[in-house]
């Protein structure tokens, strides 16, 4: 089915989230949208699925304009949408998910969910997704339920399929099964539109790519392309995609975590005897899929879970059991996963957060009073310093886009002399060129003799930033391993195999793939010539749909 | 490949066992705490009176016909069930749910049918021996409890029920055997047709709930739906002399009601809660003000409605005990059992439930499939109004026959309360709304009879209830995930 977009403009009131695009989905073809987060791809989806209506334009299904006035009506046309946050009810079976919106019914509406059941393993069997109608959505692990929303675009005849940030939630194993089922489905004639701003996985999986910035068509391109020229289209500049850090020169150790558990109100270990250390001067980044302790393991670092037992240390002092404030004062920078619900106060002004954890001490206070003006030497200071556009240090936090945000919380983190520096997705929802930014503000605090914990999801980031890796699955860690270790085997670990399991699973298929060796070596030769470090493409894949 | 170098841990077992749960000490402890003091109680200082229970109506004779009939209902009933697990179990999988309760039923059925068809209308048991062995099975169950908890397993689901059939057994042969009279009497027919009557509008409120708060609407407003419910019913009903326009009159006012809590909060966006109490408040204040107004100054014409008589279904109304509780009610208990039903299946088992649950649970899940969110909460909240206005009108034409000044008396309350206890499930909140109906007729028949505790503590006895069943003496309970949350597009 070929899909036509002409002249789509979405506004927000003054906002203009889409200006204008044309894009043509041929038929049987992966199209990628390729644009850094807030450059309007997703409200583009969403116009196209009927979830918003366009201010401008129109769009052709197989040449006749039609017009959404609701996601039914996309349906009917044959486009699905497997959404970044899965519109899955948790509670209910798989199958009542696929029924919800287009339930088979028998008589006077009573649910006849054996036909869905009866569909559901047929789509299973033909795309071999290993799904069981009966299980309990919530039960089922991610990549599991991304294909359960598969199923459900599938089940509705959709010939177009939408996928909106597929990979954020996937382990890198799960990403390869993923790029694997949209080849098939493309096979079967499907015409998919693939919306990322991973570089790697955009080249493996496109046929065409049209890269999409501030609500702009910017350009197509081949996937042939050379990364760094995808990237400078995305952020409008060019950009460098490797940091070049100098190699860690840690010195003491000084923070070291002992046997550290933490137990969920369920009774659960989210957190189970994790036990490393970190030296002044180096990054430790915990990587690990969404879910698997990291969040309970920063948390109770800085002293917000009760039940955790163990030891954490930091320049021999115990922190476990300390308040809070304590553990702040003892030299801890935190900079929280969520920093729209953790990491700033909304409401208050862009000076007000950047002095959150300073308030009410010298020389921000003066007894019970406050000093507004030091407080606003610190932001319009900061503000400089941290590149943080805002129209001024007055406007609520909450006003800023994601990455300015992002920057007034690690602005004030870092605005103390710390002993210990924590940063969980530093750079989740930040655009590309303020993770620049970001990353180097990491270096450069580990250049400073700080000890830096870094957790986050993003294998790149990790990779860009690790001196070494340790990987949490369900709350163990299954090993700590030099930084620059390959992805697969990162992969592996993050799927549950220790890191002397993962080692000895890898060679084997090492030797496996030697065959397709010369292939590989292409890759890496072009990657080189890119000048980028992609030491461990994920050619596999990129055979199978290449 | 790289070795793995530093401070390497090493999981011992697979990593399926990382998630072994820490133990949970509260139902040992809870079990534990009831059953000592039942065990005090029934046993310990248990008189050495007798508590008599009657099985049949007063002044009414044993049937013959209905006993024998009941006899063989719950036989083959039992024969039906018994094969249906067995079959189960031979296919490998366990029994469907609602097996094993309802195989419980018909044994009980049987055994009252038995006794029925043996002419016995009155059993007198000794207080000192149901007391011990009543202690004796709580704190054998408590202490296996206690044995499992270490072990990672929780009592069984029949031990749980176990338990507190002892308990209940125990307290009513201690509490109606401390009456004033040699050997104290009650009619167990009674008490239990009386618990399902009061039931009734607790019955209605908590299925008006249901039906809200799994589309995303909490209802506050219950007690404000039944209270205008019984006003309509009986200004209605007295208007118009007819009881079925009394009915509809009640189902309307109870969906004005919730008309309003559903455009504030819908379409407004304004704190449900903080709707439904305004809403209480508003009903009580209209209703008194009207009451006082109007209806005194004229209640011939305005308050004196027909009454809703009961409609006894021949022979097996008078099955011992059960007869009277389904085959002896008034039109709106008979509604009731039907809306039990028709909630339970239309959640359960129909295109629309399913809708709904999905629209409480995930919102945006049901829109982006098509269902509009903010419709079916409309609709489910205008049905919930309905159905709680029907509730009220058991207050006005069946219970009393005028409408007076706050006759809800917080019930719209317990039927929340009955709502949560019955996780948000129409059966659950059916059994709920009965034991707090049990429980206030046990507190009116103690009073009649004199009890050991002041009747001051009895009246509390519901509200006792009410505070254990909330506060999780049934486990966790799993409100619809965006209850109270108001969708908004975009």
């Amino acid at each position: 089915m070929k899909l036509e977009l002409r002249g789509i403009t979405k506004r927000f009131g003054a906002l203009v989230a889409n200006d204008h695009i044309d894009l043509v989905v041929e038929d049987s073809q992966v199209h990628c949208l390729l644009g850094e987060n807030g450059a309007g791809k997703s409200t583009l989806m969403n116009v196209l699925y009927g979830l918003y209506e366009p201010s401008e334009g129109e769009i052709l299904v197989d040449d006749k304009p039609v017009a959404f006035r609701g996601p039914s009506d996309a349906m009917a046309a044959g486009i699905g949408m497997v959404h970044q946050h899965f519109m899955l009810v948790p509670v209910f079976t798989v199958a009542e998910n696929v029924a919800l919106g287009a339930e088979a019914t028998k008589a006077a509406g009573f649910l006849d969910l054996d036909a869905t059941r009866a569909k559901i393993r047929d789509i299973s069997k033909r795309y071999g997704f290993d799904v069981d109608p009966d299980a309990l959505v919530e039960d089922l692990p991610v990549g599991v339920q991304q294909r359960v929303e598969i199923i459900k675009a599938l089940v509705r005849d959709a010939r177009i399929l939408i996928l909106d940030e597929p990979t954020a939630v996937l382990t890198p194993q799960e990403t390869d099964e993923l790029l694997e089922i949209i080849g098939e489905l493309k096979a079967s004639g499907k015409s998919i539109i693939f919306i990322s701003h991973k570089l790697r996985e955009v080249k493996a999986v496109a046929d065409v790519i049209t890269v999409i910035r501030r609500g702009k068509v910017v350009g197509d391109a081949p996937p042939s392309a050379a990364p760094a020229d995808l990237a400078s289209m995305m952020v409008g500049r060019p950009v460098s995609l490797t940091l070049n850090k100098a190699p860690a020169e840690p010195k003491d150790t000084t923070f070291a975590v002992r046997d550290l558990t933490v137990a969920a109100p369920n009774g659960q270990r989210v957190v189970d005897g994790v036990t490393f250390d970190i030296a002044q001067g180096e990054i430790l980044a915990v990587a690990g899929v969404q879910g698997n302790g990291q969040t309970e393991l920063t948390e109770a670092i800085l002293g917000l879970y009760k039940h955790a037992s163990g030891s954490v240390t930091l320049d021999g002092n115990e922190l476990l059991g300390r308040s809070v404030k304590d553990v702040l004062g003892a030299g801890v920078g935190f900079v929280p996963e969520d920093r729209s619900h953790d990491g700033l106060v909304g409401a208050f002004t862009v000076a007000e957060n950047l002095v959150l954890d300073l308030y009410d001490r010298a020389p921000f206070a003066r007894g019970l009073g406050m000093r507004p003006s030091r407080v606003a030497t610190q932001a319009a200071e900061k503000i400089a310093e941290f590149d943080i556009r805002t129209p001024s240090a007055d406007v609520p936090a909450s006003t800023l886009s994601g990455g300015n945000q992002q920057k007034v919380v690690m602005a004030r983190e870092l605005s103390r002399p710390l002993r210990l520096f924590i940063a969980s997705q530093p750079t989740r929802g930040v655009d590309v060129g303020s993770i620049e930014f970001l990353h180097r503000r990491i270096i450069a605090e580990r250049d400073n003799g700080t000890p830096v914990m870094i957790v986050s999801t993003e294998l790149d980031e990790i990779m860009e930033l690790a001196d070494r890796i340790a990987v949490l699955y369900r709350g163990r860690l299954m090993g700590i391993v030099p930084g620059g270790t390959p992805r697969d085997m990162l992969g592996l670990m993050m799927a549950g195999m220790t890191a002397e399991e993962a080692a000895a699973h890898e060679a084997p298929v090492a030797a496996g793939t030697g065959a397709a060796g010369a292939d590989d070596d292409g890759a890496h030769r072009a990657a080189s010539s890119f000048g980028i470090d992609v030491v461990t493409d994920d050619s596999d894949s990129g055979d199978t749909h290449g | 490949m790289s070795t793995a170098t530093t401070a390497t841990t090493r999981p011992d077992e697979a990593p399926e066992e990382v998630l072994a749960p820490l133990v949970s000490w509260k139902a040992p402890i809870g079990l534990g705490i009831l059953a000592v003091v039942g065990t005090v109680m029934f046993g310990v200082f248990s008189g050495g009176k007798s508590a008599a229970f009657g099985l049949v109506d007063t002044g009414r004779g044993a049937s013959a016909v209905a006993a024998w009939l009941a006899l063989a209902v719950a036989i083959l009933a039992a024969a039906w069930l018994s094969y249906a697990w067995f079959r189960a179990r031979r296919a490998g999988h366990g029994p469907a749910g609602w097996i094993p309760p309802a195989l419980a039923a018909a044994v009980v059925v049987f055994v009252l049918a038995v006794l029925g068809v043996a002419g016995v209308t009155v059993i007198t048991l000794g207080a000192r021996l149901i007391g011990w062995l009543s202690a004796v099975v709580m704190l054998a169950l408590a202490g296996w409890s206690a044995w499992l908890a270490p072990r990672g397993h929780k009592l069984p689901r029949w031990g749980v029920a176990a338990f507190a059939i002892a308990f209940l057994v125990g307290f009513l042969v201690w509490i109606v055997a401390g009456g004033r009279d040699a050997t104290p009497y009650i009619s167990l027919a009674g008490l239990l047709a009386g618990a399902v009557t009061l039931a009734v509008p607790l019955v209605f409120g908590s299925l008006s709930g249901v039906l809200c708060e799994r589309s995303g609407i909490v209802n506050i407003a219950i007690e404000g739906q039944l209270l205008m419910g019984a006003f309509s019913a009986a200004v209605g009903a007295t208007v118009t002399g007819s009881v079925y326009a009394g009915l509809i009159a009640a189902a309307v006012a109870g969906a004005l009601v919730s008309l309003v809590l559903a455009v504030v909060s819908i379409k407004y966006l304004v704190n449900q809660i903080i709707v439904g109490v305004v809403l209480n408040v508003l009903v009580v204040g209209l209703t008194n003000f009207l009451f006082s107004t109007l209806l005194t100054a004229n209640p011939e014409g305005l308050n004196k409605p027909p009454h809703l008589g009961s409609i006894e279904i021949p022979v097996l109304a008078d099955v011992p005990l059960i007869g009277p509780i389904l085959f002896r009610q008034s039109l709106v208990g008979y509604l009731m059992y039907i809306a039990v039903i028709v909630v339970y299946v239309g959640l359960f088992h129909t295109k629309w439930g399913l809708r709904v649950r999905a629209v409480g649970e995930h919102p945006q899940a049901a829109d982006t499939l098509g269902v509009n969110v903010n419709r079916t909460r409309f609709w489910n909240t205008i049905l919930g109004g309905a159905i709680a206005g029907i509730g009220g009108s058991f207050f006005t034409l069946v219970a009393v026959d005028a409408f007076s000044k706050e006759m809800s008396a917080g019930r719209g309350y317990i039927a929340l309360a009955a709502l949560i206890f019955g996780r948000w499930n129409p059966i659950g909140a059916f059994l709920a709304s009965l034991l707090f109906g049990f429980a206030d007729n046990l507190q009116s028949v103690i009073t009649i009879i004199g009890s050991p505790l002041p009747s001051q503590f009895m009246a509390m006895l519901p509200y006792v209830v009410t505070v254990f069943a909330v506060a999780g003496l049934v486990g966790r309970s799993r409100p619809p995930a965006m209850e109270g949350i108001p969708y908004v597009k975009g």
